[in-house]
């Protein structure tokens, strides 16, 4: 725990009383979470049989294969945001107006408009030319190339003003300033928050769900939509372990790695307002 | 225009639903949100872990896996005479839940950066003068950390805007579910349709960000 900015330090009559404040507190939870449970056991949701999906190997390989597309989707679609988020962070720094604007506008419009709806609109007009899996890769790589581009510019940005001078000063080019001197040195300041967009576009993969893209989600639907099995509740139980086992460490690693950074001084960019896995 | 002519009665229906789902999240998720931040800081060690759990299940867990836990596993559950009986849409209230169960996570987390920016020494300061943990925490604390909240609580909503879209997916009629509905009566060119409602979004953002910068030139101090 951080220093508490509300309470002193406790004496031992206040941890007395801290004391009796857990036993109670920790029973409230526990009468909630037994209350949840109850509930959830009276309608039949997490009885033992709602589970048996989990004990036949063709539902579960059908559900590993769901997983291996889900991560090449969110793989693929990184690896192109990354890309694209580039392109644009330099458009955006660019000092040519007829570069910076359009820029700007394709970031700003691509941060605005909800990822399902770009995901509806593509796998509707392009069908036959995208196919859904490219149709939720698109939709990914645009949403979260506009998230990068701006974490690129923050880092850049960071990137103190005597390298740039320096650089300007033996005679290289804007173009080559921004490759050589401040693209290299952005690069490691960067990689939390890279990683941490990871998080987002793992998630958000699950979106692939209202078009039918075969992830782990969408085949888990027609688990719990049969008849024998209805299950909703076991299902997205057993998901929401999938995913949290991933995005937990894919965060891990990127807290350590910030951590690391900042003991070695080294910089770290985070955009204003942002949050691991905000999405 | 008279394309937006026609459009315009599906995407009146639509935001109006968005805007619905947006608010009323909003209001639960932040409620839920500040309890949950306040289980964070709290010297009591069961809330402060029950805090972080929730905020680590919630965080890491699909949007989508959110809506199936929820809009298709509670119904079974006996929710939905109760509702009904109070003259909601089955499917909106529970929509409202998941996008605040989920956005509450984000929140708890915001709220809580924002306590913990304040510095020790100002409630020190005030515990020094006679002040109660109450009177702390409302006329030193909560108005100091208001301030540092609004940004990354801004970006929070932004994103729950965007998110009331995914309970287009689960039945019901908001902004994003009447791309297909103005397609199947082919009103437009569906790149069109796309642009009206990507509009709508924009302008919902917008006014979010407004709303932000405002509220931040008022609260800013000269230090």
């Amino acid at each position: 725990m951080t220093t508490p900015v509300l309470y002193d330090v406790p004496g031992p009559r206040a941890r007395a009383r801290h004391a009796v404040y857990s036993v109670i507190g920790g029973l409230a939870i526990l009468a909630l979470l037994g209350y949840i449970f109850w509930r959830l056991w009276d309608a039949e949701q997490i009885t033992p049989e709602k589970w048996e999906f989990l004990q036949e190997s063709a539902i579960v390989e059908d559900l590993a294969e769901g997983l291996r597309v889900t991560l090449s989707l969110a793989a693929t679609s990184i690896l192109l945001a990354i890309a694209f988020g580039a392109v644009f962070a330099a458009g955006r720094l660019s000092d040519f107006w007829l570069i910076r604007l359009p820029s700007i506008a394709v970031i700003e419009f691509f941060r605005a408009v909800p990822v399902l709806l770009m995901i509806l609109f593509l796998n509707f007009s392009y069908t036959e030319q995208l196919g859904t899996y490219w149709s939720i890769v698109l939709a990914l790589m645009v949403y979260n190339g506009a998230v990068l581009a701006e974490v690129f510019r923050a880092g850049i940005l960071a990137v103190p003003k005597g390298q740039t001078e320096a650089g300007q000063a033996i005679g290289l080019r804007k173009g080559q300033v921004l490759r050589f001197i401040l693209a290299p040195q952005a690069v490691s300041s960067m990689l939390p928050a890279i990683i941490s967009q990871c998080v987002v576009a793992l998630k958000d993969t699950t979106l692939g769900f209202a078009i039918g893209s075969s992830d782990i989600t969408d085949r888990a639907k027609l688990i719990f939509t049969d008849i024998f099995y209805n299950n909703p509740v076991a299902v997205a139980l057993v998901l929401m372990a999938v995913f949290i086992t991933i995005n937990y460490t894919l965060s891990l690693i990127a807290r350590w790695l910030e951590a690391r950074m900042r003991r070695r001084g080294e910089r770290v960019v985070h955009l204003q307002g942002a949050q691991a896995g905000l999405d | 225009m008279s394309t937006l002519q026609e459009a315009w009665p599906f995407l009146r229906d639509g935001f109006e639903l968005t805007i619905t789902l947006l608010v009323l999240s909003m209001i639960l998720s932040a409620v839920l949100g500040t309890i949950l931040a306040a289980m964070r800081v709290s010297p009591v060690a069961p809330f402060r872990l029950f805090g972080a759990g929730y905020v680590n299940i919630f965080r890491n867990t699909p949007l989508v896996v959110l809506f199936i836990l929820v809009v298709e596993g509670f119904p079974p559950i006996d929710i939905r005479p109760s509702l009904e009986q109070v003259g909601l849409n089955t499917f909106e209230t529970l929509a409202v839940i998941a996008l605040s169960v989920y956005t509450a996570a984000f929140v708890c987390e915001v709220v809580r950066s924002g306590v913990n920016t304040v510095d020790a020494g100002q409630a020190e300061a005030a515990r020094s003068v006679g002040m109660s943990f109450g009177q702390t925490l409302r006329i030193i604390v909560l108005p100091q950390a208001f301030r540092s909240v609004i940004p990354p609580m801004a970006s929070v909503y932004i994103a729950l805007a965007k998110n009331t879209s995914v309970a287009a997916a689960f039945g019901v009629l908001e902004a994003t579910a009447q791309l297909s509905r103005m397609n199947e009566r082919s009103i437009a060119p569906i790149t069109v349709l796309f642009l009206y409602l990507a509009a709508g979004y924009i302008i919902i953002v917008w006014i979010i960000s407004a709303i932000a910068a405002i509220l931040e030139r008022r609260l800013a101090v000269a230090r």
